[in-house]
């Protein structure tokens, strides 16, 4: 079920990341942005499959380790940190820290547990952010006047033109979507797909689950993190409502539509649900219950998602065709 | 000691209203082995939907009963039309859709009622307040004190004595026996889930003079309920009762010792059960 | 001088509440031997097996595994020691491919489940030995094939191959041939008994079909209603009049 469409897409993925590489050059500055926000939230939903497609973990709670990453680096630029590849670093290290102690407590138990005690402990982080005005600002965030530049040797980036934003964001969209493709193709990641298999032959061929489960929520959380300080730069603050559960439905709507059973199934829902978002909201603000109203039948019907739906009909159609 | 009574009235008052929210999500879990997410929106509804016909027929007691009944049947509703379709499917895919309602129901209410806060009046016979030592002390919530016990008490004499109380706890024990010895399951499910909708939602109503209703009060309700089932066992009667209790608690006593930091405390007493007894104080060993 | 038992059991007894499931259970296993465990239905073979693999953890008594304590070891340490299962209804990875399914628990077995950045199709020598073992149960040709596709009889040898990839030392099988048709049931029979001889893992099968018990089991316990009815070899317990009561009885009684 992973695996299709693994190897294949390799020549895809390029072909997709040179299309992207000149998207600026083609596309009008407010797409650009869009897309721009699309690719977070894609490496955001596609470290939430890690979890939910590849170990079979639902978790409600993924925005809390997304606002951790975001308040981090937003504290940490606000302290007058210069170097953006440290804040980046740190950001991410702390998002992994918390993953660690909340999932030490949240895989303790089965799937249903795990995604109340997720939503739990992600409302108990957004509580914190949303009451602790001396450190977060509270309720209005934390708004951010300048972001620093990226630095290499002998050149100097500013972030402030959203084009720059766009291909800093690419780049570390990108360097996550590695990540994800390396574990889910490594030893571990097999591990992961026997857990969601079968658990039970799992642990009585000699593995921890707990401990696998716990790894896997690890590297979900550091990812989703690193989605929070994109976020972070790309809207110039950090707000309260990026650990709201409503944001932690983000993802997991975005991997219903896209398919949780195949790779890159979340950042197409992503796209998808930036564009359902452009035409809805024209019409109304309550665009949770849009998002509600089209999640029911998915559900019910496409469980697949609709790009799974669509991968799984052209492979059914080349088999009946040779 | 006068501040400790008041204190330990409160925590009676709201963990009672707790206990009578988690109990239905509880039931709901053990009959049809589904965790309800859109439990919470069911309570927001029943304070919602009885605050309307408070105000449409100027009566308390007519909003408490017709409310949370209308709320029911809508639960039975969406039971009968969306949850039906996935019992057979993956546990995933059951959480999905009760998500996927919370977040229908939560912006409807925004819609319908719009995004303020509204204050119920508690009803003439409960309104005002009593001397108690030096502070005065609000009718309502000892009525809540009294109301919740004596609702529990009904609920577990359904339970124990009444032909369909008896069928829903040997269902919650085993599912397939029901169906073998011929109860008609599904008619059992959609009512079972109009029962802990209702429960929900008569919380809501009676909840509505106590607290401001307005939309994110479902949100505060589900994670609270979530964290009474945990700590007192999912599944279990009485772990909801000993949950709601010590939660309430905490929660009052919290807000004069621990001042803003009480916030925590819920979600430390989490902590602390997963950590000691993951299966919750009055959970079954597997 | 008899060799020292791979697996000893002390006494166990375990309830499901006040529901007393079994009770006093002392018995030896010795290693490079098959033994088997048999009885009527429900005498409570499958909840023996859950005790000594971890699945449950008895309320009385202690298991030794190679002089080991193991009573309240979590299951998947006692499979590190070299203590597998299968199971008596298929437990496999329905939706990996037969090789996949033998790589987790060879991944596991050279301590490469927490290897997060090499590809496993790098794994070269994992997949040698995997397709090794599944040489030896004769699924080389499905090696490819999702598992859930296979037959009924080659997704039971899938779960042979999956406990063989820990390299055992004991294995429990629970019902290797129910559900077999005679033809498939001789093939598993052959299986176990060449892997007996080949590589000196020690089995303790529980069977139904006595048929299969006498014909490959050189010591038998007799469980009944949870406790330990008689013990012997094959011989002995065809003669052993209490063993035919109880099988009478409990074949009388479902």
């Amino acid at each position: 079920m992973s695996a299709r469409g693994f190897s294949g897409s390799v020549i895809a993925t390029l072909v997709l990341l040179a299309l992207l590489l000149l998207g600026p050059c083609i596309l009008p500055i407010y797409w650009t942005m869009i897309v721009t926000e699309i690719f977070i939230m894609g490496l955001f939903s596609m470290s939430f499959n890690l979890l939910f497609g590849f170990s079979g973990l639902l978790s409600f709670g993924q925005a809390g380790f997304f606002g951790i990453g975001a308040y981090t680096a937003a504290l940490l630029i606000q302290t007058g940190f210069p170097s953006l590849w440290l804040i980046i670093f740190c950001s991410v290290l702390v998002a992994a820290l918390f993953a660690l102690a909340i999932g030490y407590l949240c895989v303790r138990r089965d799937e249903i547990f795990f995604a109340m005690l997720t939503l739990g402990f992600g409302m108990m982080l957004f509580t914190i952010a949303h009451n602790w005005r001396e450190l977060t600002g509270g309720s209005d965030g934390m708004p951010l006047c300048s972001v620093p530049p990226v630095r290499l040797p002998g050149i100097e980036w500013s972030l402030f033109p959203p084009v720059h934003v766009y291909y800093f964001t690419l780049f570390w969209t990108a360097a996550g979507v590695f990540i994800l493709w390396r574990v889910v193709r490594s030893p571990f990641g097999l591990m992961l797909t026997a857990v969601r298999e079968n658990k039970q032959r799992l642990a009585f061929v000699g593995a921890d689950v707990s401990r696998i489960r716990l790894a896997a929520f690890v590297i979900a959380g550091g990812l989703a993190g690193l989605a929070g300080v994109l976020f972070c730069v790309f809207n110039r603050m950090a707000t309260p409502d990026f650990m709201h559960w409503a944001f932690s439905a983000r993802p997991v709507l975005m991997t219903i539509l896209g398919g949780s059973g195949v790779f890159f199934g979340p950042a197409w829902g992503a796209a998808i649900f930036f564009c359902l978002e452009q035409l809805v909201t024209a019409f109304t603000e309550n665009w949770m219950i849009v998002l509600g109203l089209i999640l029911i039948p998915v559900v019910i019907f496409f469980p697949q998602g609709i790009v799974g739906t669509l991968v799984q009909w052209l492979g059914d159609r080349k088999e009946s065709r040779s | 000691m006068e501040a400790f009574a008041v204190n330990l009235l409160n925590g009676c008052s709201w963990g009672m209203l707790l206990f009578l929210i988690a109990v239905g999500l509880t039931t709901v879990f053990g009959v049809l082995g589904v965790l309800n997410f859109a439990h919470g929106s069911f309570f927001m509804l029943g304070a919602y939907g009885s605050m309307q016909i408070m105000h449409l027929f100027n009566s308390f007691w007519l909003g408490l009963l017709v409310g949370p009944a209308l709320i029911a049947l809508l639960g039975m509703a969406l039971e009968m039309g969306l949850l039906r379709r996935v019992y057979g499917r993956d546990v995933s895919y059951q959480l999905l859709l009760t998500f996927a309602l919370l977040l229908v129901l939560d912006d409807a209410v925004r819609i319908i009622w719009g995004p303020a806060y509204h204050v119920v009046e508690a009803p003439p016979l409960l309104a005002g307040s009593f001397a108690f030592f030096t502070h005065s002390y609000p009718v309502y919530r000892l009525f809540l004190v009294a109301a919740g016990p004596l609702l529990g008490l009904c609920l577990w004499a359904f339970f124990r004595f009444t032909h369909w109380g008896k069928i829903i706890r040997a269902a919650a024990m085993d599912r397939d026996m029901a169906e073998g010895v011929g109860i008609r399951v599904p008619l059992l499910f959609t009512l079972v889930f109009g029962l802990g909708t209702w429960l929900a939602a008569v919380g809501g109503a009676l909840a509505a003079p106590h607290q401001s209703v307005g939309p994110s009060m479902g949100e505060r309700v589900i994670i609270e309920s979530f964290i009474v089932v945990v700590v007192g066992g999912l599944g279990s009667f009485p772990g909801a009762f000993v949950g709601a209790l010590i939660l309430g608690l905490i929660e009052s006593f919290g807000t004069v010792f621990a001042g803003r930091a009480q916030m925590a405390l819920p979600y430390i007493l989490l902590a602390v059960v997963l950590l000691l007894r993951p299966r919750g104080l009055f959970g079954r060993e597997a | 001088m008899t060799p020292r038992p791979i697996l000893e059991i002390n006494r166990l007894g375990h309830q499901f509440g006040d529901f007393v499931v079994m009770r006093d259970i002392s018995l030896a296993v010795q290693a490079g031997t098959m033994t088997a465990l048999i009885g009527p239905n429900g005498a409570g073979k499958t909840t023996f097996y859950n005790l000594v693999s971890g699945r449950y953890q008895p309320t009385q008594g202690s298991i030794f595994f190679d002089g080991l304590d193991i009573t309240r070891m979590p299951a998947h340490r006692r499979v590190a020691l070299g203590l597998l299962r299968s199971f008596q209804i298929t437990n496999i990875f329905p939706h990996l491919t037969v090789l996949e399914n033998v790589l987790v628990p060879l991944a596991l077995e050279h301590h490469k489940g927490f290897r997060f950045w090499k590809s496993m199709s790098r794994e070269r020598d994992l997949k040698r030995q995997a397709e090794e073992i599944l040489e030896r149960v004769g699924l080389a040709s499905e090696a490819h094939r999702r598992a859930h596709e296979l037959a009924y009889g080659d997704q039971r040898l899938v779960e042979i191959a999956i406990v063989l990839a820990r390299n055992p030392k004991l294995v429990l099988l629970d019902e290797p041939t129910a559900g077999m048709n005679p033809e498939e049931t001789e093939r598993m029979v052959h299986l176990i008994q060449e892997l007996a001889q080949q590589s000196g893992t020690t089995f303790f099968l529980t069977e139904h079909d006595m048929n299969v018990v006498f014909s490959v089991a050189s010591y038998l316990y007799v469980l009944h209603q949870g406790s330990l009815l008689a013990q012997g070899t094959p011989n002995e317990i065809r003669g052993n009049r209490q063993v035919k009561e109880a099988y009478l009885g409990g074949s009388l009684d479902s």
